[in-house]
């Protein structure tokens, strides 16, 4: 009896040790170098794999940072250029600044303003959806509103607004990482200039049909007439396929066009309430100055 | 013939998730995508060969001879802990990328029961060693075969319009079994 325990403690312990050492060998044999830096850098990135930098992974970028020379192509959009300039500390490299950017939804085509004109009872998927057809309602660039872009966000900044059945941004937690513009078929999402109080100004709506057209489906559709064009000071705003495009660089925030909008396209976000003017009294009181 | 009849029997009559329902904990969880259960598919297969090749020359040679036959589990988890950790040490500096893609299923592997379950049953059945060989890569194909029929399953349940409740993993529970049943009708071929 006393045997069977000895053998079996001698067994087990000789095939423990055993293994032990052959797997501190293999392992001294088979040892990957590196970098340390990596680490530290790994370590001072915000570590949400979120994938915004275009890398899978915050180590991966970590990586890429160690290994390349300087920062060139290399942005961390959730950390920022805080985060950009602790690396560079880091490495004993220059820094670059880019401009803070947050995602803009371009669609205002709720239920109200866009009739619906059948129902889908297919896959709940935005992908799905647009490659099968035009959508719920007439417009074939318009938010489907399945909310691909929310289960893309990592961070809890967007959400699917229940009364408008449009996708919303919340400014204060959006990265601009960028996982919602790619999750979104139809490329309503744009990563636009951040400013100051989170003010912006922008078209909302990516409709490239005739005016016509794109009014008979949505009443709140850019219709291409140009108006904003000619009444920006700035030249910040384009013409192109029917649809007006706002330069978030070169906009002043001056709210002239959103005025000016026939059809209410363009929103301002952010801004007070404008003092009532005798002229223009009615336009800027529809012109949704507190849709936020 | 005999040997062909082994792989039969282990994949389709015995299959070691449908039928013996072992290894159910990566059948479940890393199902989610064809590509990635291909991936855990090949880890399994080497680990189950390599382990129950191993396992069968320690229990013949040294626990039979020393009649401590009872402690086969405890020796068995040893071997694979520390088979699966070599494993791992090599791919990494050999292969980066296969490293990399398989990178959270090789430990998991570890504590994969289908792995000790057919190094235990290949004793069990009084097999040689080319038997036991053959038995375990056989075990190893009906593991991908399940793990790979079940992630197309699911890969196809993500786009239909299932009841809330039922979502993510209920309704897979509930394709698994049917594919258990499914492969019921296989049992007393050979």
């Amino acid at each position: 009896m006393s045997n069977v325990v000895l053998f079996t403690i001698i067994t087990l312990s000789t095939i423990g040790a055993a293994s032990a050492i052959i797997l501190y060998f293999v392992a001294q044999k088979f040892k990957v170098y590196e970098d340390p830096r990596i680490d530290t850098v790994e370590q001072a990135l915000p570590l949400a794999n979120c994938g915004g930098c275009g890398y899978p992974g915050c180590r991966n970028f970590a990586e890429a940072v160690v290994k390349s020379e300087s920062f060139d192509g290399l942005y961390c959009p959730v950390g920022g250029n805080e985060t950009m300039k602790t690396l560079a500390a880091l490495l004993g490299r220059e820094a670059v600044e880019q401009e803070a950017t947050v995602a803009v939804v371009r669609c205002s085509g709720s239920p109200q303003h866009r009739p619906r004109t059948n129902h889908y009872d297919g896959a709940k998927s935005c992908t799905i959806a647009h490659s099968l057809y035009i959508g719920e309602s007439g417009c074939p660039h318009g938010c489907l509103g399945y909310g691909e872009c929310v289960e893309a966000c990592d961070f809890d900044a967007i959400h699917m607004n229940p009364e408008t059945g449009l996708p919303e941004v919340t400014d204060d937690k959006c990265t601009a990482c960028g996982a919602c513009v790619k999750a979104c078929p139809r490329n309503i999402i744009e990563l636009r200039k951040k400013n100051p109080k989170d003010r912006k100004i922008f078209v909302s709506c990516i409709n490239e049909e005739k005016g016509a057209i794109a009014r008979k489906n949505c009443a709140v559709a850019c219709i291409g007439c140009g108006k904003c064009v000619k009444v920006c000071p700035y030249d910040a705003i384009t013409m192109e396929n029917n649809l007006a495009y706002i330069d978030p660089v070169k906009c002043r925030l001056c709210r002239k066009c959103v005025v000016e909008c026939p059809t209410h396209a363009i929103l301002e976000i952010g801004f007070p309430p404008r003092k009532e003017k005798p002229v223009a009294t009615e336009e800027s009181e529809g012109s949704g100055s507190n849709i936020s | 013939m005999e040997y062909i009849l082994i792989i039969i029997s282990a994949v389709f009559i015995s299959n070691i998730v449908l039928a013996q329902f072992l290894g159910i904990c990566p059948f479940i969880g890393v199902s989610n995508k064809v590509e990635t259960s291909i991936g855990m598919t090949g880890a399994v297969t080497f680990v189950i060969v390599l382990a129950t090749v191993i396992t069968y020359m320690v229990y013949t040679f040294v626990l039979v001879p020393l009649g401590i036959e009872f402690a086969r589990t405890i020796t068995f988890i040893l071997i694979i802990a520390a088979l699966v950790q070599l494993v791992e040490i090599i791919l990494k500096k050999v292969s980066p990328s296969m490293y990399q893609a398989l990178g959270i299923f090789l430990p998991l592997i570890t504590t994969n029961c289908a792995v000790l379950g057919v190094a235990v049953l290949a004793v069990q059945k009084d097999m040689n060693l080319v038997q036991s060989t053959v038995f375990a890569f056989g075990n190893a194909l009906g593991f991908g075969l399940a793990l790979i029929t079940f992630a197309g399953i699911r890969e196809q349940l993500d786009l239909l319009n299932i009841p809330k409740p039922m979502r993510g993993a209920p309704i897979a529970l509930i394709v698994a079994g049917m594919l258990a049943l499914a492969f019921m009708g296989f049992a007393g071929i050979v």
